[in-house]
């Protein structure tokens, strides 16, 4: 098969199987499981095919471009050893699926499950097979985000979101460091592809950021393999399913840390810093790790203490830097991955059919279920080091590297010892799992009677134990060829020669495995008594709880220190803030000029026009009484608002920007009836019974007047200085070059927002239609305030002198109030339609367009509001404003993408003039058509906001009818 | 010219100021307006004043140097039409915080 295909098909499968599985029904067992296990079966298939290939070429590879700019690439690699973690992923995968299929309750949400797990397994496989270090970066993120969804499955218990939650921020929180390494990678090398920063290791070890970028990448590893001290997220995730802890938390999620560390081996390994750093970790890691995993009661955290031991061994095998270590490393990966994902499913099975995990509750469970207990033997034997099992294999090696000298210190000194110490635990807590779940006493009060579970839940388990045991057995005829791939595909020309062999002579490895064999089960009958009855966790260190220590640093991270910046930096009060902000705006503009001075004033103003001058006078004058009326008379300041817009728009007319005015000119007719529809709903206020002036309240006003002064005076200095400029060279002539070119337009404006920046006015007309449902929700559970309720004080007024009147009903003046006016707005509306139809069309070649036409449209319809009413128009027409709003967005985004049918980017237009009849030549590019988006969008939006706040009269009324009826009622 | 726009520009920046930071939220509503328009013309300012310089590209020959600066004004268009959008967010969160709190003070509640 095309090899571009194959990796592709591999990376994206998971995650067509997961979208599948999240749409079966949600008591759909058997049918997830084939869907999970199918995909992931179709993977090893695919995986199995590729290896002649790569045994033949050392990799097969495949390369999308992606963000080219940024050296990022779709890349996917696949050499020995991604292929080898690329079958683990796949094959235990599978086997997992098939044990989920049983250890799943039917009242559990399976959809739910098999999605999350599939595209974890789409995850992890991008992890081993990504070409590309960014997009390693990007599938790790995904394996930690997955791994949360899946830790957090049972989402009602508490311990299962908090372990998500830590494990979330544990390894997302190395995920960005990772990032931050690989991006210096990518500076140091020039590249992120990773067949160039593997033959780039020398540049990286001399270079001056190579401790940085080492201490980055390692915290990445480190904490995704839960190694000390990041090791603590591991127990906790336990609270997650099973089957995710035996997938996840031993055979791969956790391995993608030591799959980093052996990728990059290569490149960082081999300098001082590198083995104590790495050494230190999988060192404390291997001790602690067996040293905790004596003393749980919890069956599953047992295995979690000792999947982080293991992870350890690996680590610290890595630190070395010898070619040998790592090809020990590579085996143990790959040994582990059996023997821990065979115990975790059998620790399920012991809680599946017992009700529980309690070491101390369990016992002689051999009579019950002879099988799994016999299977868990072996596979507990592996996790020993016992001979003729695969975890003897790899331990010696462990052994035999240990005791060679790679660095004189006291590190290099102390780890034999180290390995033969953690190896004796092993040997301890192996057996205590085996010994206190199968054997001893019957158990007491079982929340459950136990029994064998069917075949196929114990099926996988048996596949793995077997596979220990053939590879234990014979290991060169088994496992050694594709050992050997995976490790040339690391070690390329550095591979050493290695024996896999079980007997190598009495050498002094066999003799510490020995030692280890024989410590392990003295310890466990030295300690036995005090493991039947002791509390949870190892003594002493149980006092350093490290979730404890974790959680106390989150609150004072995320709440005690926040909530003092919060409270010692900020203030609730609104206008601070704003005070602040124009001080700094007017900072911000005075250093450069303080700094930089102002420069050579070089074209002479021109000269002054006094029709022009008169309109901002006037302008001038509504804005500054604008500001004095505000706050007593609104009516007031909205109309001398009016008029300083109009003053502007008259200045785009008079500077040759008819676009401009008519956006301007209508807008202003909207955002007044906008206002004005607002109102309404304001409190009365007025000057004779407002508070009296305070000796503060005048210190203040004269505060806030010297900063509006300052800021005005400023800006008017910064627009002159622009304007009197000769103007610089810009992108303008390239527009006005290109505009009728390549547009097919002449209106540059126009040309310019539909379609050279048609995706910034793709964003826009989103933000447009954001905002007005915004505003539809918020008016939608809008409450008047109380002294707003009755009608307006005009209204009443109308009613009294109706009542007054003997030949008047009350209503008949409010009725015949602006009787001419409305008679004229109700005739206007096929007129201004037609108008904004005009708009629209010619908006390509001459002043116009969508954003006009638009709220033209809305205008039309906001005055008929204004003129019958809201029930009368409500009545008659209807509007369906959100509608607008999508189609608009659909429309314009239609246009956009049909633009992909022809192989040209996002949004390319074509233009061409179309001759209709009667009308004449229309020009009719498909920027066209993306007006027509951004017509209907702020039609609907303006529309929508418009119709939102006219509706709320009649909302009140029926509230008032509702609350006089309910009244009437009670009395 | 220059001058006269400058001055307004001021005139309007400052008024606009002036209410931003006053307590009662309809002075808000209308400081920002006053600052939008400002801003828009400072905007469309950067494009220098010219009177009469031809907006639409016609067929007849001359240098597109004639021609009106199309830039600000695109950027101006998108900005009118961005501050109608802000506006009347904020005049429903006005009348929102109105109808919840029972004050039109920008803060909910009087100063104390």
């Amino acid at each position: 098969m095309h090899d571009d295909l194959l990796l592709t098909l591999l990376v994206l499968l998971p995650f067509i199987g997961s979208v599948f599985a999240a749409t079966v029904s949600s008591n759909a067992r058997n049918s997830e499981a084939w869907l999970a296990g199918a995909v992931a079966l179709s993977c090893l298939i695919l995986i199995i095919a590729a290896y002649p290939a790569i045994v033949a070429n050392g990799a097969i590879r495949s390369e999308f471009d992606w963000i080219p700019a940024l050296g990022l690439s779709f890349s996917l690699r696949m050499d020995g050893f991604a292929w080898m973690f690329a079958v683990l992923v796949s094959g235990i995968g599978f086997l997992v699926v098939l044990y989920a299929r049983y250890y799943m309750s039917p009242k559990d949400p399976v959809p739910r499950f098999f999605s999350f797990f599939l595209a974890f397994m789409g995850a992890m496989l991008g992890v081993v097979l990504s070409g590309n270090l960014i997009l390693l970066v990007l599938f790790w993120e995904l394996t930690s985000l997955f791994s949360f969804l899946l830790i957090g499955y049972w989402h009602h218990n508490a311990a299962a979101r908090d372990g998500a939650r830590m494990a979330l921020i544990v390894t997302g929180a190395g995920g960005l460091a990772l990032l931050t390494g690989v991006l210096l990678i990518g500076h140091i090398v020039g590249s992120y592809d990773l067949d160039r920063v593997l033959a780039s290791g020398d540049a990286i070890r001399s270079h001056a950021l190579y401790v940085p970028t080492l201490v980055l990448i390692l915290l990445g590893a480190l904490t995704k393999s839960a190694q000390f001290p990041f090791h603590f997220w591991l127990p906790n995730a336990m609270a997650a399913p099973t089957p995710v802890s035996a997938y996840l938390h031993s055979a791969t999620l956790v391995k993608a840390g030591v799959f980093l560390l052996a990728r990059l081996w290569p490149v960082f390994a081999g300098t001082t810093e590198w083995f104590w750093l790495v050494g230190l970790a999988g060192t404390a890691s291997l001790l602690l790790g067996a040293f905790f995993a004596v003393f749980q009661r919890d069956l599953k955290g047992l295995l979690a203490y000792s999947t982080i031991s293991h992870l350890g061994l690996i680590t610290m095998l890595l630190s070395l830097g010898s070619p040998l270590g790592a090809v020990a490393a590579i085996f143990h990966m790959m040994n582990h991955a059996t023997f821990k994902a065979s115990l975790f499913m059998a620790a399920g099975i012991v809680d599946h059919e017992t009700g529980t995990r309690d070491m101390q509750k369990l016992g002689g469970l051999f009579r019950f279920m002879p099988i799994t207990a016999t299977l868990a033997m072996v596979a507990g034997a592996a996790m020993a080091g016992v001979p003729l099992l695969n975890g003897f294999l790899s331990k010696e090696m462990f052994f035999a590297e240990a005791i060679e000298t790679h660095l004189h210190s006291v590190l290099d000194t102390a780890e034999p010892y180290a390995a033969v110490v953690a190896s004796a635990f092993a040997v301890t807590y192996s057996i205590r799992f085996i010994h206190s779940v199968f054997f001893g006493q019957k158990p007491a009060d079982l929340p459950r009677t136990p029994h064998e579970p069917p075949f196929w839940m114990r099926f996988p388990i048996s596949f793995l134990v077997i596979a220990c045991l053939i590879v234990g057995i014979l290991p060169s005829v088994t496992v050694g060829p594709f050992l050997q791939t995976a490790v040339v595909a690391v070690l390329g020309s550095r591979t050493p020669e290695y024996s896999l062999a079980i007997w190598h002579g009495f050498n002094l490895p066999l003799i510490m495995s020995l030692v280890a064999l024989i410590g392990g089960a003295l310890i466990y009958v030295a300690l036995k008594g005090y493991l039947q009855q002791c509390a949870d966790g190892p003594p002493l260190f149980r006092l350093l709880d490290a979730r404890r220590i974790f959680d106390d640093a989150l609150v004072i991270l995320s709440w005690r220190w926040a909530r003092f910046l919060e409270t010692s930096l900020t203030t609730r009060r609104l206008q601070p803030q704003l005070r602040l902000l124009v001080l700094a705006a007017l900072l911000a503009a005075l250093v450069p000029l303080y700094a930089r001075g102002l420069g050579p004033l070089a074209a002479i103003p021109s000269r002054i026009d006094p029709v022009l001058a008169l309109v901002w006078l006037t302008g001038c004058a509504c804005a500054i009484g604008a500001a004095y009326q505000a706050k007593y008379h609104r009516l007031v300041a909205l109309m001398l608002l009016g008029g300083a817009g109009l003053a502007t728009c008259i200045t785009f007319v008079w500077f040759s920007a008819p676009d401009l005015a008519l956006t301007q000119l209508l807008v202003e007719i909207v955002t007044t009836v906008l206002i004005l529809l607002g109102l309404r709903w304001l409190p009365k206020r007025s000057e004779a019974v407002d508070e009296p002036v305070t000796f503060a309240s005048r210190l203040r006003r004269q505060r806030d007047l010297a900063i509006a002064v300052a800021a005005g005076v400023g800006f008017a200095a910064l627009a002159f200085a622009v304007m009197v400029r000769p103007l610089p060279d810009t992108i303008a002539s390239y527009f006005l070059e290109n505009a009728y070119l390549m547009g097919g337009g002449r209106n540059v404006v126009n040309v310019i927002l539909v379609d050279f920046r048609a995706f910034d006015t793709l964003g826009e007309i989103t933000v447009l239609g954001i905002v007005a449902l915004t505003v539809f929700a918020l008016l939608r559970r809008f409450r008047p305030a109380s002294d707003s309720l009755g009608a307006p004080e005009q209204q009443r007024v109308q009613n009294a002198f109706d009542e007054a009147q003997p030949d008047r009903k009350q209503g008949d003046t409010v009725g015949d109030y602006l009787l001419v006016p409305a008679a004229t707005m109700q005739w206007l509306f096929p007129v201004i339609i037609v108008l904004a139809i005009y708009l629209f069309l010619r908006g390509h070649d001459l002043p116009g367009g969508g954003f006009a036409a638009g709220i033209a449209m809305a205008a039309a319809f906001i005055l008929q509001y204004m003129a019958a009413g809201t029930t009368w128009v409500e009545d008659r027409l209807r509007i369906l404003p959100v509608n607008w709003i999508g189609m608009g967005l659909l429309v314009a985004l239609a246009t956009g993408a049909g633009s992909w049918l022809f192989d040209y980017p996002f949004l390319t237009s074509h233009s061409q003039y179309l001759q209709l009849p009667l009308i004449g030549s229309v020009p009719a590019a498909t920027a066209l058509l993306f007006d027509l988006g951004v017509l209907g969008l702020v039609i609907g939006a303006t529309v929508l906001m418009l119709v939102a706040l006219a509706h709320q009269s009649v909302r009140k009324l029926r509230a008032a009818r509702l609350s006089a009826a309910a009244g009437e009622e009670s009395p | 010219m220059e001058a006269i726009l400058a001055i307004g520009i001021g005139i309007l920046s400052g008024s606009g100021v002036w209410l931003l930071l006053r307590p009662r939220t309809y002075q808000v509503i209308m400081g920002l307006s006053l600052i939008s328009y400002a801003v828009n013309l400072f905007i469309f300012s950067t494009g220098r004043l010219r009177s009469d310089a031809p907006p639409v590209l016609t067929s007849q020959p001359g240098s597109l140097a004639d021609y009106a600066d199309p830039l600000p004004q695109a950027l101006v268009l998108t900005a009118i039409v961005i501050s109608f959008a802000t506006t009347a967010l904020f005049l429903v969160m006005l009348l929102a915080s109105r109808g919840l709190t029972g004050s039109d003070h920008v803060d909910g509640q009087e100063r104390r």
